[in-house]
């Protein structure tokens, strides 16, 4: 176990560069989730960790030490692929064992933790087969049981769940957090998936376009995100976002581009006319007889909730917002309703940088 | 089908709309002009050939059944004994060249090279060119005066005189295998090329997180993923090579001393120069066991191992 220090670290391909100065401070034993869209660098940012790219600036530590120029395998680090990399013509017992064999460890030493790595991941009965012959989930579980084999510092995860429906993917997101607690290792996890990132991570890094977008606790990110991006990137669905000016008086409203009028919880430090987004969660949003109309475009019933799209103002410039009820409600497209946010639970961004106000 | 037409007794059909709606029927009718061409372009050729090897047939004289006659003959004869092991040497020894200069090959041709598309068309150059071409080109390369090798190490200072390629019993051979190993190469290093882009290479970067070295990547990575791809193409380079004709033919004719001569030459020469139909087709007959027992070495010692079997993907 060890601490991993990325300092200022740059990737360029050629004249290109694709991550531009990245810090991250991962404490010992810490579960982080690197999450963004596709082509965010988060892959390469963890390959770099890895030893499989070159690092074209900056430094990674781990446990203190500057690997910047350590090949992979001294390194103590496993890594778990997106498609498994299980080796096809090696057993499941081969395939765990084999980082072990190459460090020409005693064969009994060998067994013993193989054995106990399928124990923890419910492998004893696969350990002869091929991985042809095992299921997608049960390929999964071997590439971390080749992980957890070879007992290294840090574990990285590159997308791991990616490849698995989505029933399993639940199912695995659970195994995988239960063995975090039940190893402590320092783990790097990349996801593009949201989901996956807020319910296993200690410490979530959204990356966007090769830099940082935040760091933070899931919960922080969810409750305070420190701009546009993480805004409309955590949170399933996603953030309404809807565009307007600042309109100073005795009761401060956003004034909509299509005339819709919103009361402002806060004006502090906002300025007459300022051009402003105004974010609010679709969970966020509640029925108020005092609030403002609202005409349903279609309606999501799921059972435990409904989900709600909504037009706010009429014309050009009316704005879709998603609203997420948890009350069994039906309502007819066309009809109107009238919405209010829940008070202290709205973010306003500034429209030209995208920051928090 | 039938229930269909017993359930309607008193629909008829014409004969032609049976033959259109019968499976069968219509399956053998599309099957036929391939079993037509396979029977007389294959069989038909290699049914005459065990045919004739049973019999005396000479040129311009219908031959009678003799019976294992020459077969007896040629288990007797020194010549066929010294063509059994030529053949064997030049099939081992240009195979096993093949393999590791083209595995060699391959493996170069899968890095990242510059101009790699182009290095990849001039490998395939020797492949390219009809035997008959580069095998004379061989023999002026190989001739005792104007040999460009014999040329190129004198104004070396490595030998005083030309080198007798081949005119000289060792020459001889090591210079048609050589040559056999130069058109040969090809074939083996794309297909196995193609193998080695099947390896995905994730499994080479698990494999150097695991901490393997670049040898013991391709020690137990590359080499058993590699393995079906090997023993396919190297079962068709043993074909190729045990039944090549073209080179020695152009090169030597079977000399010095008959040190070059292969089976298929041997059997050429018996037959047509020499008129012997009959015995002609027993040499060649006599190069099936050797092609069968290579063909079932590949099929059961090397072809489908248990990692590729079961569970479809």
């Amino acid at each position: 176990m060890a601490t991993v220090d990325i300092r200022g670290v740059k990737k360029a391909y050629g004249s290109t560069q694709v991550i531009h100065g990245v810090d991250v401070d991962i404490r010992d034993g810490e579960f982080v989730v690197l999450v963004g869209p596709s082509g965010c660098g988060k892959s390469t940012l963890l390959r770099m960790i890895a030893g499989l790219e070159n690092i074209s600036g900056g430094e990674i530590l781990i446990g203190n030490r500057v690997i910047n120029e350590m090949p992979p395998k001294e390194r103590d680090i496993a890594m778990v692929f997106q498609n498994y990399a299980l080796y096809p013509h090696m057993t499941v017992a081969d395939n765990m064992g084999f980082s072990l064999k190459l460090r020409k460890a005693p064969k009994s030493e060998i067994e013993s933790r193989v054995q106990r790595a399928a124990e923890i991941l419910n492998l004893t009965k696969l350990l002869d087969r091929y991985p042809r012959q095992l299921s997608g989930g049960q390929r999964q579980r071997v590439a971390m049981g080749r992980a957890i084999v070879r007992d290294p510092q840090v574990f990285l995860f590159d997308e791991p769940l990616s490849n698995l429906d989505a029933q399993l993917r639940v199912q695995m997101r659970t195994e995988i957090k239960e063995l975090h607690q039940r190893l402590k290792t320092t783990t790097v996890y990349v996801t593009h998936d949201q989901i996956e990132a807020m319910t296993m991570a200690d410490k979530i890094v959204v990356m966007h376009d090769g830099i940082v977008e935040q760091i933070g606790a899931p919960l922080d990110l969810y409750d305070r995100p420190a701009n546009q991006f993480v805004a409309g990137f955590i949170g399933s669905p996603s953030m309404n976002f809807v565009k307007g000016k600042v309109r100073l008086g005795a009761n401060p409203m956003l004034v909509t581009d299509s005339g819709v009028e919103v009361p402002l919880p806060d004006a502090q430090g906002l300025a007459d006319g300022q051009k402003v987004v105004y974010g609010l969660r679709p969970e966020h949003i509640r029925l108020d007889p005092a609030g403002v109309p609202a005409q349903v475009v279609v309606t999501e019933p799921t059972g435990s909730e409904i989900l709600v799209v909504a037009r706010l103002g009429e014309g050009a410039a009316a704005q879709e917002i998603t609203c997420l009820f948890r009350e069994r409600l039906s309502f007819s497209p066309g009809e109107t309703i009238r919405i209010a946010p829940q008070p202290g639970l709205t973010h306003l961004f500034d429209e030209a940088t995208g920051s928090r106000l | 089908m039938a229930n269909v037409a017993a359930a309607e007794p008193t629909h008829k059909r014409s004969f032609w709309a049976g033959i259109g709606q019968g499976r069968h029927v219509l399956g053998i009718a599309f099957m036929v002009p391939a079993a037509v061409f396979l029977l007389f372009f294959l069989t038909y050729p290699l049914g005459l050939g065990v045919w004739l090897g049973f019999t005396d047939t000479r040129i311009g004289r219908e031959g009678v059944f003799i019976g294992l006659e020459n077969y007896e003959s040629l288990w007797g004869d020194s010549l066929f004994w010294l063509v059994v092991f030529n053949t064997l040497l030049y099939t081992i020894a240009a195979s096993i060249l093949k393999f590791g200069l083209g595995l060699w090959l391959a493996l170069l041709l899968n890095e990242n090279l510059p101009f790699k598309a182009f290095f990849r068309a001039v490998v395939l150059l020797p492949w390219v060119v009809p035997t008959v071409l580069s095998a004379i080109a061989f023999w002026w390369i190989f001739d005792s005066q104007y040999s460009i090798i014999s040329w190129a190490l004198i104004k070396m200072g490595l030998i005083s005189a030309p080198i007798n390629f081949l005119g000289d019993v060792t020459n001889a051979r090591a210079s048609v295998i050589a040559a056999n190993v130069w058109r040969g190469i090809p074939f083996v290093a794309i297909s196995l090329l193609a193998g080695l882009q099947t390896i995905s290479p994730s499994l080479h970067e698990a494999a150097t997180l695991d901490g393997a070295t670049n040898w013991q990547r391709f020690r137990y990575i590359t080499l058993p993923m590699l393995s079906p791809i090997i023993a396919v193409v190297m079962t068709f380079s043993v074909l190729f090579t045990f039944t090549d004709f073209q080179l020695i033919y152009v090169l030597t004719r079977g000399g010095p001393l008959n040190s070059t001569h292969l089976m298929a030459t041997l059997s050429f020469q018996r037959a047509i120069p020499g008129g012997s139909l009959g015995e002609g087709a027993a040499i060649a007959v006599a190069m099936i066991p050797f092609l069968l027992a290579a063909i079932l070495f590949s099929y059961f010692g090397l072809q489908r191992r248990k990692w590729q079997q079961g569970g479809a993907d």
